[in-house]
């Protein structure tokens, strides 16, 4: 009697703080790092710390939200660090146009390659994950090619000043991730098109015979994708002062599919969550940075970074199992 | 037979979810060699009842007795080893397996390598097939089977497991006539073999044909129990809905209304000749303003395909559809909404909710280009809409921002509704709007679609209840294996006729029956 009684609550309970984990869990693991570093980590409370955080995790940030989007449809991005591969060469090859023309087309090309993995998604209906791992593989070479498989340094200042400068004591890239974080809210909170996003996600037959464009909105997704990816490219590019096609967004795919998952965005799509792809973003970089100013065994940062994943995807799953 | 110990029995059930008490100190006992309807309005409880029984849920109070033993099943599988098997609604097997495969998934025969013995499993599986009067090749991938015989496949496969209880959930919501009876006839064979049947379903001819006795359930409670010869059609009706008898009768078997309406001359929709290869054979049919339009056919008559031919979702060889004198692109749905269609899905769950998405997100799905400028949603346009529609079809839920996969199915039917009326539309195109939800949600639909065509919409309505078409109807158009088999129209329009036409209308029998048997290839 007692025994069916305490599984029934146990039951209940899990049924409760399922959502709840998933939901929060993010924040509060967040939370238990900061305090963690508060307490082991000397100089971590200062602003010194909070930027240097901040500016390490723009480009993971950047491409997390086009996944977060991505992800939304039921899809998958896996070229976005390629992309920011393909941008970061741009920009030295065309400098000698002026600087507005080097960043344009490195938009440009961040958004062309968004809408090749698009079109094979949308049109070719050839499964995201196949479509995009072509574009990891094509891209990165590609880059390679453009830049003779060299590392390019940039000098102009405009450039670097993106990278580096410090408007208000603000740096440049925080600012570029603030923007970019907005303007992707914007796109799924007030838009129809951020409608259409969950709606295909959730149910595709149902979106369709709703009378979506599903195929244009499924377009515009790895577009965009593909231009956050771009821009975190320029970003990486201006930080570093040199574009390093070998080496720029080099596995950040995984990194941002892991910051999208552990904020509670599903991975079957109908539902995004941003606030919780930031935080997983910064969450991912904090745990890193706490192992190496502590000089903690990198390994031991992996396998913890594992165990968070598999918690996230768990407590996706119960809902169903519980 | 009364003093029979039951086979399974459920003393006090209790199940809480947060904020509801879905099963409310339910008491029933099922009887070997009996076959025991499980009734209810959706929400009554009978879902958690099965999975309580078969273990998906651990009840919060009281105990389940399986061969006079209290039992704790942990999962499904547990109960389904100690003998109670269950067949669900959706087909729950492996499409690209062979059905023999599919009989014997888990426990396949192994010759002495410890191989699958194949040519051994495809003749038991035969024979199990044939004792039960079941016609399928074995070795065909299961998916290439009709979605009735797909079923039967699933009862065959549950009844070989030496199954003690068998609980079949609305197994014949997806057959054929045809295949309703060689259901039947397994049903009385597992009687006769003293296994018990939970059997649920909505349709009342097919339980009074088939169970021996009813518990009938409300609102978490059992309100009945008892054989079911006891009860009249109209007792048990009233038993499911708690409303006086009365009021029941006075309603007639169907909520339509009985008034004639005024009709527009000129067809609203008018669709010709629509062909696809091996589906539709040159539809052509055509509805007016005011006018309700039923499609009746058997299971792959082309109903439905019809319909998504209509409404340009299905590609179509030829054919043209014109609203109001248009001609509407083919294979755009939202070029048909553009026009004024509007169109309610079979499938509720696959092609209609958005299970995640909020009642309110649910309701204007098709709206957004409406309610929105440059792309921007108004939240002001769209909270008007969700309150009014909500009010107006009484959809009960916490509130719209409640996710609609937790509405029960007759809400969730009319969050479709309302998505689609939203739109203002000309035409509004049914299929099977009153299948598997509660009989109050039923009529208050029929009513609804009433008064729409009152209001001067074209409806064009497909069930496969004959007698909610022939109620419901204005004119009545009789498909059948992809063609127009008959049109009848005003006091023509009668069950009689229309089973006339669905039986013998169209081709010659011979090349009715072969094209029949290909379809089922």
């Amino acid at each position: 009697m007692s025994g069916r009684a305490a599984g029934a609550e146990r039951s209940f309970e899990w049924s409760t703080i399922a959502p709840w984990l998933r939901d929060r869990g993010v924040y509060v693991a967040f939370a238990v790092m900061v305090v963690f570093n508060l307490i082991f980590t000397e100089n971590f409370a200062s602003l010194i710390t909070l930027y240097n955080l901040l500016i390490q995790v723009t480009p993971v940030l950047l491409c997390s939200l086009g996944l977060a989007l991505v992800i939304g449809t039921e899809g998958i991005d896996l070229s976005v660090g390629s992309i920011m591969a393909l941008s970061s060469a741009a920009v030295p090859l065309y400098l000698g146009y002026g600087w507005p023309a080097a960043l344009a087309i490195a938009l440009l090309v961040g958004a062309f390659a968004g809408a090749i993995n698009g079109s094979l998604v949308a049109f070719a209906g050839i499964q995201p994950i196949i479509a995009t791992l072509a574009m990891l593989v094509a891209g990165r070479g590609l880059a390679q090619i453009f830049t003779n498989g060299q590392l390019l340094t940039v000098t102009d200042p405009t450039v670097l000043a993106l990278g580096q400068a410090r408007p208000f004591g603000i740096p440049a890239p925080v600012i570029v991730a603030v923007v970019a974080v907005l303007v992707v809210a914007f796109l799924m909170k007030r838009t129809t098109f951020g409608r259409y996003v969950l709606a295909i996600g959730g149910n595709r037959s149902a979106s369709y015979l709703s009378g979506h464009p599903v195929r244009r909105t499924l377009l515009a997704v790895y577009i965009i994708s593909g231009l956050l990816a771009a821009v975190a490219g320029i970003v990486a590019t201006a930080r570093l002062s040199a574009s390093d096609p070998s080496n720029i967004g080099l596995l950040i795919e995984l990194s941002a599919i892991t910051a999208v998952v552990v904020g509670g965005t599903p991975l079957t799509g109908g539902r995004v969550r941003l606030a919780g792809t930031v935080m997983g973003a910064l969450l991912m970089q904090l745990i890193l940075t706490t192992f190496i100013s502590n000089n903690l065994p990198f390994t031991v940062a992996q396998v913890l970074t594992a165990g968070i994943i598999l918690v996230a995807v768990y407590v996706q799953k119960g809902r169903g199992a519980a | 037979m009364e003093r029979q110990n039951p086979i399974l029995e459920v003393r006090r059930g209790t199940k809480r979810f947060p904020g509801v008490l879905a099963l409310d100190d339910v008491s029933f006992e099922l009887k070997p060699g009996e076959v025991h309807a499980l009734v209810g309005e959706n929400g009554a409880g009978k879902s958690t009842l099965i999975k309580v029984l078969t273990g998906l849920y651990s009840p919060d109070g009281g105990e389940i007795l399986y061969d006079g033993e209290e039992v704790r099943f942990g999962s499904p599988g547990e109960s389904q080893a100690a003998g109670i098997s269950t067949i669900y609604q959706e087909v729950n097997l492996i499409p690209l397996l062979s059905v023999a495969q599919n009989v014997f998934l888990g426990r396949e025969p192994r010759n002495r390598l410890g191989l699958m013995d194949v040519p051994r499993m495809n003749r038991e599986a035969g024979e199990i097939l044939s004792r039960y009067g079941i016609e399928a090749d074995v070795t065909a991938p299961l998916n290439t089977l009709s979605l009735g015989l797909q079923q039967m496949v699933a009862i065959a496969r549950a009844v070989s497991i030496e199954a003690r209880v068998v609980i079949m959930d609305e197994p014949t919501s997806s057959l054929e006539a045809r295949e309703v009876e060689t259901l039947f006839g397994v049903i009385r064979q597992l009687r006769g073999d003293g296994i018990g049947v939970l059997y649920v379903s909505h349709r009342m001819e097919e339980l009074y044909e088939i169970c021996d006795s009813v518990t009938v359930l409300r609102d978490g409670q059992m309100v009945h129990s008892g054989p079911l010869a006891d009860l009249s059609r109209l007792e048990l009706v009233s038993l499911m809905l708690g409303r006086e008898l009365d009021e029941v009768r006075e309603g007639g078997a169907t909520s339509f209304g009985e008034a004639e309406r005024e009709t527009g001359r000129e067809p609203i929709l008018e669709a010709k000749n629509l062909t696809r290869h091996t589906v539709l054979h040159g539809i052509s049919v055509d509805v007016k303003p005011g006018e309700i339009l039923g499609f009746a056919g058997l299971l792959g008559a082309g109903r439905t395909e019809t319909a998504k031919a209509i409404f340009g979702a299905d590609p179509v060889d030829s054919g043209s559809v014109k609203v109001g004198g248009k001609k509407i692109r083919s294979g755009s749905p939202a070029s048909a909404i553009k026009a004024g269609v509007a169109f309610l899905p079979e499938d509720r769950k696959s092609e209609g909710i958005i299970p995640d998405l909020s009642v309110r997100e649910n309701i204007v799905a098709a709206a957004l280009p409406k309610l929105s400028r440059a792309g921007l949603v108004s939240d002001k346009a769209q909270d008007e809409v969700v309150e009014r529609f909500m009010k107006d079809l009484d959809i009960k839920a916490s509130g719209p921002d409640q996710p609609v996969r937790e509405l029960s199915g007759g809400n969730q039917q009319k969050v479709l509704l309302a998505r689609w009326l939203c739109m203002n539309p000309r035409v509004l195109i049914l299929d099977e709007p009153t299948r598997s939800i509660d009989v109050g949600a039923k009529a208050e639909i029929q009513k609804l679609v009433d008064s729409l065509a009152h209001d001067g919409l074209g409806v064009v309505f497909i069930s496969s209840e004959l007698e909610e078409v022939v109620e419901g109807s204005d004119r009545a158009v009789a498909l059948k294996d992809g063609s127009v088999v008959g049109m009848l129209s005003g006091d023509e329009v009668n069950e009689g006729r229309l089973m006339a036409l669905l039986a013998e209308g169209g081709s010659s029998d011979e090349a009715a029956e072969s094209r029949e048997g290909a379809d089922e290839r």
